[in-house]
C-alpha cells in the first residue's frame, strides 16, 4: 500500500540529520552563539535517543503485534545493569575502600570475594555479549511460556508489568549483589576513556545514534518483509493466521525477543551517559510510560516512537524542573487525550491532513460504489 | 478410533476417483447427537452443496473434516486413504483441505494482494520470511485467483475498505492460492445481495473441476442456482441425496423443511 509522506531512506536521513544536530550545535557553533549547545547538554540528548531506541523496540511488539508490554523497563535495565557491571569492574582500586577487585558496595557489605556472577564483566566483549543475552534470553523464556500457553491481550499486559516489578523487588535486595536501592554508581571510565569528559559524552551520544538508526533500520525492514505482514495478521486475527498455516508463536517470539535486545541495548548506552543504574528502572511506572511515549507519537509507524520519546520526554524535563508536583497529571492527561482524540498519535494527524490523491467522494464513496459494477459483469 | 477396519494399509479399499470418504461417523455433545452415524462419498472434481435445516450437522460435519471435532465413532479417509482423524487441523489443513467460515475473515490492516500473499506463505521459516519475495509460482498463483475471484483491479487496496461480497470473494481467494484439493464453504452467500450472490455461484461454477468443492448454504435458490448434487442433512443423518429438483421433490425432505410449520 502507498503511504503518504516520506520513503524510507528519506525517514532514515531526517532522523540521522536530526542526530547530527547535537554535534554540530555542541562542536561547529561558536560558544558566544545562542544556538550553541552547552556539553553538560549532551548526555541529556543521548538519554533522549537511548528512550527513543527504547520506543522504537516497544513499537515493533505494540504497534506492529498488537502485544502491548507494561514491563518492558525490564529488558532495557537487565541491559543497563550488566553495562553498569563493566563499567564498575573498571573503577578498580579507585573506589572509596580502594578495594583491586571489589566494587565499594561490596565491601561496604563485608563481602570477602567476588560472586560468580561478577566474573568476565571485566572485559568488555564478555559484557557487551551479556547486554544482548541476558535481556534476550530472559524475553525468550518469558514470552515462549507466556505465548505458548496462548496468554494474550490485557492478562500478557498484567504480567510483563509482574516481570518487571518481581525484578524490581530482587535488585532491591542487597544480598543479589547488584548494589540494593543505590544500585551501580561513581562510575570512572568506559574502554579507557573518561567517562565524564566531553568528548566521551559526545562519543556515547553518537554512538547512541548509530543503535537509533540501525534499530528504525530493522523496524522498517521488518514493517515491509512478510513476517512485519504476518504480525499484523497476528495483531488483528491470530487464529485465522494460523489457520492459514503459519507458526505464530515462533513469529511473537522472534519480535518479542528482538525488540528486548534492542531495549537491552538502549539501556547499555543509557547508562554511562546518565551515570547511574538502580532498581526504579524496574518500576512499573517507567514501563507504562514508555508506552505512553509510544502511544502519543504513533503506534505502528516509523517515526512516532522516536517523536513521542523525544516530546514527552523534553516535557518531562521541562516540567518536573518548573513544576514538579504537575507532570504526573500532565502525563497521565497526555495519555487520555490521546487515546480519546488521536488513536494514531502525532504522526496521525499527519494522515488526517489532506491528499492529493485521495477520492474527493471520501474513502467510505468508492467501495460501496463497487458492487453493483461487480454485478453487471 | 484403532478398531476400525476400514482404514487398510494403503487405502486400496477406496476407488481412486474417491477424494473424501465418511462412515459412520457420530458425534454427541452431552449426549446430543450432532452427526448420528453420517456417511458421505465425495468424488474427485465434484461440486456438491448440502443444506439441512438448522442443527441438522452440517458445520460440525465439517469440523469433523478439517480436524476441529474428534468424533465418538466412524472412519473419515482423504484421497485414497489418509486417516484425517489421526491428524491435527494444520496436519489437515496442508493436505490440501481449505475451509471458509461463515464470517468472513480477511485482515483489513493489509491490502488485497497482501491477504493472498499471506496466505501463499504458510509454513515458510523465520529467514524466509524476513528475507523472503514470493517465487514466480505463487505470485502467478496470485494474479490468477485474483482473476477467478474478480479483484485484480483491487490488488493494492486495503481489505478493510472492499464491500461485503468482496471480502467474501478474497476470502474464497485465500483459499484456492493454497491450492486446495478440497474446498469447503460455509454459507459462502450469507449477507449478499442477489446481485452478488449471483456472482458467487458464476465463481463457484468456474471452480468445479479444479477443485472438489463443498457448498453448505441455506439459500435454495442459491443451490438451484449451482445445480450440483445435493446432500440433505437431518438430525445428523443423511436424509436424501440427488440432483435438486429430485430432491426438493423427496416427500421426507418437504415434511423436514415445511411439515412442522
Amino acid at each position: 500500500m502507498v503511504r503518504a509522506g516520506l520513503g524510507r531512506p528519506a525517514l532514515l536521513l531526517l532522523v540521522g540529520c536530526a542526530v547530527l544536530l547535537v554535534p554540530v550545535l555542541n562542536r561547529l557553533v561558536p560558544e558566544g552563539s545562542a544556538f550553541h549547545l552547552e556539553d553538560r547538554l549532551v548526555p541529556l540528548f543521548g538519554k533522549y535517543v537511548a528512550y527513543a531506541v527504547l520506543a522504537v523496540a516497544l513499537d515493533l511488539v505494540w504497534g506492529r503485534a498488537g502485544i502491548l508490554s507494561l514491563g518492558h523497563g525490564a529488558f532495557f535495565a537487565l541491559g543497563g545493569y550488566a553495562m553498569g557491571m563493566y563499567l564498575m569492574r573498571q573503577i578498580g582500586p579507585r573506589g572509596v575502600y580502594a578495594h583491586p577487585v571489589l566494587p565499594d558496595f561490596m565491601v561496604f557489605l563485608n563481602w570477602q570475594e567476588l560472586p560468580w556472577y561478577w566474573y568476565g564483566f571485566d572485559r568488555f566483549p564478555f559484557a557487551l555479549a551479556m547486554v544482548v543475552l541476558v535481556p534476550g534470553t530472559t524475553a525468550f523464556l518469558f514470552g515462549w511460556l507466556a505465548f505458548r500457553s496462548r496468554v494474550s491481550g490485557v492478562y500478557l499486559s498484567i504480567i510483563t508489568e509482574a516481570l518487571t516489578y518481581a525484578l524490581m523487588l530482587a535488585f532491591f535486595r542487597n544480598d543479589m549483589g547488584f548494589g540494593g536501592n543505590n544500585g551501580l554508581t561513581d562510575f570512572k571510565d568506559i574502554l579507557g576513556f573518561p567517562i565524564a569528559s566531553a568528548d566521551t559524552r559526545l562519543g556515547l551520544y553518537l554512538a547512541t545514534g548509530v543503535l537509533l538508526l540501525l534499530a528504525l533500520a530493522v523496524a522498517i525492514h521488518l514493517r515491509r518483509s512478510p513476517l512485519g505482514r504476518l504480525l499484523v495478521a497476528i495483531r488483528d486475527g491470530e487464529p485465522r493466521a494460523r489457520f492459514l498455516g503459519h507458526d505464530t508463536l515462533r513469529a511473537k517470539l522472534f519480535v518479542w525477543t528482538l525488540s528486548a535486545v534492542l531495549a537491552g541495548l538502549a539501556g547499555a548506552l543509557y547508562v554511562p551517559q546518565v551515570g547511574i543504574i538502580n532498581p526504579s528502572e524496574f518500576s512499573p511506572q517507567a514501563s507504562i510510560e514508555i508506552a505512553i511515549w509510544v502511544a502519543v507519537g504513533g503506534r505502528d509507524t516509523i517515526l512516532g516512537p522516536v517523536l513521542g520519546a523525544f516530546l514527552v520526554n523534553g516535557m518531562k524535563t521541562w516540567l518536573t524542573g518548573a513544576a514538579p508536583e504537575l507532570w504526573l497529571f500532565v502525563l497521565g492527561g497526555l495519555f487520555v487525550l490521546v487515546t480519546l482524540v488521536l488513536p494514531k498519535g502525532l504522526v496521525g494527524i499527519v494522515e488526517l491532513l489532506p491528499r492529493g490523491r485521495a477520492p474527493a467522494g471520501g474513502p467510505a464513496a468508492e467501495p460501496a460504489a463497487r458492487p453493483a459494477e461487480a454485478a453487471g459483469g | 478410533m484403532a478398531e476400525t477396519p476400514r482404514t487398510l494399509p494403503g487405502g486400496r479399499l477406496l476407488e481412486p476417483q474417491i477424494l473424501l470418504y465418511l462412515d459412520g461417523v457420530t458425534v454427541s455433545f452431552d449426549g446430543f447427537k450432532a452427526l448420528d452415524s453420517l456417511s458421505l462419498v465425495l468424488e474427485e472434481g465434484e461440486l456438491r452443496t448440502i443444506i439441512g435445516p438448522n442443527g441438522a450437522g452440517k458445520t460440525t460435519m465439517m469440523d469433523v473434516i478439517t480436524g476441529k471435532t474428534r468424533p465418538d465413532s466412524g472412519t473419515v479417509l482423504f484421497q485414497g486413504g489418509i486417516d484425517l482423524l489421526s491428524l491435527d487441523e494444520t496436519a489437515i489443513a496442508r493436505l490440501g483441505i481449505g475451509r471458509k467460515f461463515q464470517k468472513p475473515t480477511v485482515f483489513d490492516r493489509l491490502t488485497v494482494g497482501e491477504n493472498l500473499e499471506l496466505a501463499t506463505q504458510g509454513g515458510w521459516s523465520l529467514a524466509r520470511l524476513l528475507a523472503g519475495r514470493l517465487d514466480a509460482a505463487a505470485e502467478e498463483r496470485i494474479e490468477r485467483t485474483l482473476e477467478t475471484v474478480g479483484l485484480a483491479e483491487l490488488r493494492a487496496e486495503e481489505a478493510g475498505r472492499l464491500s461485503h461480497g468482496q471480502r467474501q470473494w478474497l476470502e474464497i481467494g485465500m483459499l484456492l492460492v493454497q491450492e486446495p484439493r478440497l474446498v469447503l464453504l460455509d454459507e459462502p452467500v450469507a449477507g449478499m445481495s442477489d446481485a452478488e450472490t449471483a456472482k458467487t455461484a458464476e465463481l463457484i461454477l468456474r471452480l468445479v473441476g479444479r477443485h472438489t468443492l463443498v457448498v453448505v448454504e441455506h439459500d435454495m435458490h442459491f443451490v438451484r442456482e449451482l445445480g450440483a448434487k445435493v446432500t440433505v442433512l437431518h438430525e445428523g443423518r443423511v436424509l436424501a441425496e440427488g440432483p435438486v429438483d429430485a430432491v426438493q421433490s423427496d416427500p421426507a425432505v418437504v415434511e423436514v423443511y415445511l411439515g412442522r410449520s
